[in-house]
């Protein structure tokens, strides 16, 4: 992953997937033993994978770190604090927001065939 | 260390062997006991992925599955399963469904001895349902065929709720077997570990305690 130097690569990306079927990998997670190494901390998270959407329009804002938001169907997905972008091999939009450890804190992507 | 007939290893995620009970596991396959070791995801969650990052969150179980395999291969383990579920979501699962796939392992492989985590004080759901059904499964064996059942536990209430660990073993005779385990699994242990060598070239005392003692409870059935 390359970080997000240019947003303007990132928005020729989202613009590339609009108004078809897409699946969406979103995630948020403080890691699974944030409140076993800090009882104060109040970890949360969620996960969605493989959700089938439209969007009609996605767009790319902030000043790194990133937000990306994508107008669906009936609806609403956004991300905040991405840091990384890629498209892989199989041109799929890969997002995520790592922190200073480089460990993932978001991830966002977006494929026109299901995730694993 | 008793000697088994078999060793059955049950967790979750690919590098769960590695810190708690590698040397237990190096020690059985020292000692001519085959040991299975059923790997239940692939850590596809994992959260490291590098600065800069060397991977993403799609490749990530690619990478895991080959540090599992050679941490296997480090410890001397013939018989790897990985059994295709998905990490985060083993608590998830129908529970009865798990516990039998469990239970079909443990008739196929017939182990004297299983490790497993203890439900409850393992910290991550997948470890505390990886544990719970495990438990269910030889719950639900007549209680003299049920092979012996040491869980790892760690969570900050385990000793003050289970008491300390009855087994304890020392296991500095493989400590090198360990820590080639440990090594194995780099993406998840190079950065937080990056001093173990260290460490262990100069035998810091914690380190050398920590590396070389693995704790273990037996399960206490109710029935």
């Amino acid at each position: 992953m390359e970080p997000i130097k240019d947003y303007r690569q990132v928005q020729e990306a989202i613009n590339a997937f609009a108004n078809q079927d897409v699946y969406i990998h979103l995630e948020t997670t403080n890691g699974a033993y944030a409140s076993h190494h800090d009882q104060t901390f109040f970890s949360a998270g969620a996960y969605i994978r493989n959700a089938l959407v439209r969007y009609e329009i996605g767009k790319i804002t902030g000043n790194d770190p990133y937000r990306v938001g994508l107008k669906i169907n009936l609806g609403w997905i956004y991300a905040e604090g991405l840091t990384h972008f890629e498209v892989d091999e199989q041109n799929r939009l890969l997002l995520a927001g790592h922190d200073n450890k480089g460990k993932l804190a978001v991830a966002l992507e977006i494929s026109a065939t299901p995730f694993e | 260390m008793e000697k088994e007939r078999h060793v059955l290893v049950v967790f979750p995620h690919p590098d769960d062997e590695a810190f708690g009970v590698s040397g237990t596991i190096a020690t059985h396959v020292q000692n001519g006991t085959p040991v299975t070791y059923a790997c239940l995801t692939l850590g596809e969650m994992g959260r490291n992925m590098g600065n800069p990052p060397f991977t993403n969150r799609e490749n990530l179980p690619k990478i895991r599955k080959e540090e599992l395999k050679a941490a296997a291969a480090a410890l001397g383990i013939q018989d790897l399963r990985m059994l295709g579920y998905r990490d985060k979501t083993v608590e998830f699962e129908d529970d009865a469904k798990l516990a039998k796939a469990m239970l079909s392992l443990i008739n196929e492989v017939n182990p004297s001895l299983i490790i497993t985590f203890y439900p409850g004080y393992s910290v991550h759901p997948d470890h505390d349902a990886t544990g719970a059904a495990v438990v269910r499964a030889v719950e639900s064996l007549p209680a003299a065929a049920r092979p012996k059942l040491h869980c790892v536990a760690f969570s900050n209430n385990c000793v003050e709720e289970l008491g300390e660990a009855d087994i304890v073993h020392n296991i500095s005779a493989v400590a090198e077997k360990k820590l080639a385990a440990i090594q194995a699994h780099r993406s998840q242990t190079e950065q937080m570990f990056g001093d173990v060598t260290e460490k262990l070239k100069n035998q810091d005392p914690q380190m050398m305690v920590w590396i070389n003692n693995e704790r273990f409870w037996t399960y206490k059935f109710d029935k």
